[in-house]
């Protein structure tokens, strides 16, 4: 290792960026060496994003100088950026939706013969990147029709090039599960292996136990230290966030007993798309119950099915033991049942309009927020403002557009949102995709205290710990079906991944 | 490219080099392209006719602009919920016809006669609206495929009724009370104008139903996840816009004096123009009733100062094609003025 310090990759002195107001970056050092994971921690807002963003090329700082090779260079944009061998992959996407997986991954450098696209050429490139990563994605199929965690897969494809020197991954698991995950440090580890510097953004602290050789951390724009990877998990907390955080999972309320009321139940529960199949579950009030499985086993399908959302083939849905098939999720709120969507961009928020009007929009039916067709836009403001307040937003300005917040701010006001109702019964989807260790902690606190108050709650994760620690009982779903049902001890890694895989063992033959 | 080079600190720089330049873009952001447009328009009109800053030539261009915002207004309310309607011509055709038709008809005091009348028109406005409504909301269908059936269903129903004939035989009281009356030196239509401008804005601003648009424009999922039922939604804003074209319709034919299959066409551009110079987004979910009543009048002075200075209306016709590139190009320059201000550099 030694040797290593002088063999840097890329190396960034006195990095500033001002926005109006606020100084994202002052003044922060960063070195990466060749044949790093060096990781950037921090809370959100802390200056991660826009850091990784200087060094792709996308932001412009305002003061410092980046030096690869000993030279300094001029990043002046994503493309001068790539010229230089570095490659970034970001949790917004920059995927052509109405193109092909084949055509977006030679986008920008299509094989052609006479101006004419070189189809089979193209067909071939597209096979060997995804064969590389052992990606299982049709090649023809359009993006658009394509997961999240899918689309995901197609842009890590895009940015691993041959000339590669820099890697930036910005939380590059925050859609994918475990399995996939797997995939992608393998890959992570072959970079490393072959001399290119990794800069990876993460708030999971597993990831960074596996994967970080050095680990960078920011808090309000500035450097605080740089650590080895072996650095513990409560130390790397308490730099990030400047104070002790005792426990990232808070201890649970007694599991409810087994005659208590049945919140929400389904039975039979089958979508008419067919990502459901005969799916039952109970939610006691007071219980925390997980949802666990792959991307597209079902899990999130059955809850917004419950809700409202999938059109039902056959099932039956009850809601504090009333029928409630096939609701509407105008119904499900009156009857006191929320869902908190995983995808907050595409189905949460309201982007170019006020915080405040995304958040009151579930319940501005209530007397609270108006008076027959009136709104009482005095009460609306005041609680919007009461919310982003107890949610600790930074900032707190319910009049400021969604689009402005960033993504763990994001996340903590539409939870909040789902708080700021009468409801009984929380359907939560992937409640912290995307969210910095200190507001986690904020949201895992609040999702207990939902229980100790004899609220029913499912906690959808793709997040195997937060099934593990979180929940009196899961349901671990596979191929559409509930294929585990386990409670207290049972809920362990081991058996928790066994059904998880369990439907993807006896069908994987003829899916290769 | 040496380092001292990057290494300047640019930011402090930023704020003393250009001072002015920097006021004018922080205004241009600020109050858009609009005002610059409208005070052009003025001086541009002023230097070409003599006649067109009076008070009388102002009156009637007013007169002439309430029909052109109204209609303005029933599109702001389409494009709001993330819609199109280019139905709105054909609307205000059918309806000339309806309410002409149905006035004709009537035998009994010519107070009745026009309150059927009226009525009927409103009622044409409503059916055209749910049957906007019902493809776009029932079936699902893209808006701008479904008005543009419409528009031909509905224009082609106006001119089979009336065989392409004007309709007579209205009232006298009809034209003199809503055509040509003024009430303390504005016309009827005006007022009319005024009012329903007014309660738009209450209603958009003050209401659930108006906010579950605002909602359903800016984000369908989000707002159907927040139990919204978005065609719910749709259908009061098309049927909304129905009335109002409805309400400009009635108005007009009363100025005309007769039933016409034939107004009403260069209504979608118009005021689809009037919506997006009034800085209305085409992809829903943003806009405001002041700014689009601005883009209305934006769009009638500039039809009223062709008319003064005798610019034909095929010229007429490029003109207001010319002068809609120009406004969308001059606002998307905004917008990027606006990332750069938001983002220090200017």
């Amino acid at each position: 290792m030694a040797d290593a310090t002088t063999d840097l990759a890329l190396k960034a002195t006195g990095i500033t960026k001002r926005y109006p107001g606020v100084t994202a970056l002052d003044g922060v050092d960063f070195e990466l060496r060749r044949g790093e994971v060096h990781v950037l921690f921090g809370e959100n807002g802390a200056g991660k994003s826009t850091l990784i963003q200087v060094i792709s090329g996308a932001q412009h700082s305002d003061e410092g100088t980046i030096e690869m090779r000993g030279e300094p260079v001029h990043l002046g944009t994503v493309t001068a950026a790539r010229n230089h061998g570095i490659s970034a992959v970001f949790q917004e996407f920059s995927l052509a939706p109405a193109l092909t997986v084949e055509d977006n991954l030679v986008l920008g450098a299509e094989p052609g013969r006479l101006g004419m696209l070189d189809k089979r050429a193209v067909r071939r490139m597209a096979r060997e990147r995804l064969d590389q990563f052992g990606f299982d994605l049709d090649p023809k199929a359009l993006v658009s029709s394509l997961s999240r965690a899918e689309q995901q897969m197609v842009e890590i494809a895009k940015a691993f090039r041959p000339e590669l020197a820099v890697l930036i991954l910005d939380e590059p698991t925050a859609s994918l599960t475990d399995h996939e995950s797997e995939r992608l440090f393998e890959l992570v580890n072959d970079a490393r292996t072959r001399g290119v510097g990794i800069i990876y953004v993460t708030h999971r602290m597993a990831e960074i136990r596996r994967l970080a050789d050095r680990v960078t951390v920011l808090r309000d724009g500035k450097l605080v230290t740089t650590v080895p990877g072996h650095t513990s998990n409560d130390e790397l907390i308490t730099l990030m966030t400047g104070r002790v955080v005792e426990h990232l999972y808070p201890t649970l309320p007694p599991a409810p007993a087994a005659d208590a009321v049945v919140a929400l139940s389904a039975t039979g529960l089958s979508t008419a798309d067919g990502q459901v199949v005969g799916v039952d579950f109970t939610v006691r009030a007071g219980e925390i119950v997980g949802f666990a499985g792959l991307v597209g086993s079902g899990k999130s399908s059955a809850a917004r099915a419950c809700f409202g959302l999938e059109r039902l083939s056959a099932g039956r849905v009850e809601v504090q033991g009333v029928n409630r098939t096939g609701g509407s999720p105008s119904r499900m709120l009156r009857d006191g049942v929320v869902y908190l969507p995983s995808d907050r961009k595409k189905e949460g928020l309201f982007l170019q309009r006020s915080l405040r009007e995304s958040v009151t929009l579930p319940w501005l039916g209530t007397s609270a927020m108006s008076r027959g067709p009136w709104l009482r836009r005095r009460e609306e403001r005041a609680a919007a403002g009461q919310m982003l307040t107890h949610m600790e937003l930074s900032p707190a300005d319910p009049e400021r557009a969604a689009a402005a917040y960033s993504g763990g701010n994001q996340q903590k006001g539409l939870l909040g949102r789902a708080l700021m109702g009468d409801c009984s019964v929380y359907l939560l989807d992937e409640p912290t995709v995307g969210v910095d260790a200190g507001a986690r902690v904020a949201i895992y606190d609040q999702i207990v205290k939902l229980a100790e108050k004899g609220y029913a709650v499912v906690v959808i994760s793709s997040d195997l710990p937060e099934i593990l620690n979180l929940t009196h009982r899961a349901y671990v779903f596979a191929q559409g079906r509930v294929s585990a049902e386990l409670a207290g001890d049972q809920i362990n890694e081991k058996t928790v991944l066994r059904h998880m895989m369990h439907w993807d063992d006896t069908t994987g033959s003829d899916a290769a | 490219m040496s380092q001292a080079t990057i290494t300047e600190p640019t930011a402090p720089a930023a704020g003393s080099r250009n001072g002015a330049g920097t006021f004018l873009a922080k205004a241009f952001v600020r109050i858009g392209v609009l005002p610059i447009l409208l005070v052009g328009a003025l001086i541009i009109f002023t230097l070409m006719s003599d006649n067109f800053l009076t008070t009388s030539n102002l009156v009637s261009a007013l007169r002439q602009n309430s029909y052109i915002v109204i209609a303005t207004l029933a599109q702001f309310v389409v494009l709001l919920s993330g819609g199109f309607d280019l139905s709105i011509g054909s609307i205000t055709a059918l309806v000339s016809v309806t309410t002409a038709t149905a006035m004709a008809g009537q035998h009994g005091s010519p107070a009745a006669a026009i309150a059927v009348g009226i009525l009927v028109g409103l009622l044409t406005g409503l059916v055209c609206g749910l049957v906007n409504a019902l493809g776009v909301a029932a079936l699902k269908l893209n808006p701008f495929i479904i008005t543009l059936a419409t528009a031909s269903v509905f224009q082609g129903i106006a001119l089979r009724v009336t065989s392409g004939v004007p309709v007579y035989g209205m009232p006298k009281e009809f034209s003199a009370n809503f055509g040509f009356k003024n009430i303390f030196g504005l016309g009827v239509p005006v007022w009319i104008a005024i009012i329903v401008a007014i309660a738009l804005w209450v209603f958009m601003s003050r209401t659930r139903a108006g906010r579950h648009i605002y909602a359903v424009g800016s984000n369908p999922h989000a707002a159907k996840l927040s139990g919204v039922r978005d065609w719910r939604v749709l259908t009061l804003a098309y049927c909304s816009a129905g009335v109002l074209t409805a309400m400009g319709s009635v108005l007009l034919t009363a100025r005309i004096e007769t039933g016409e299959a034939n107004i009403g066409s260069a209504l979608p551009l118009q005021t689809i123009a009037a919506a997006v110079i009034g800085g209305v987004s085409l992809r829903g979910g943003t806009g405001s009733v002041v700014n689009a009543i601005l883009g209305a009048i934006f769009i009638g002075l500039v039809v009223n100062g062709m008319d003064l200075a005798q610019i034909t209306s095929y010229y007429q016709m490029i003109v207001l094609g010319v002068v809609l590139v120009i406004a969308v190009t001059a606002d998307r320059l905004r917008q990027r003025v606006a990332a750069a201000v938001l983002a220090g550099k200017v």
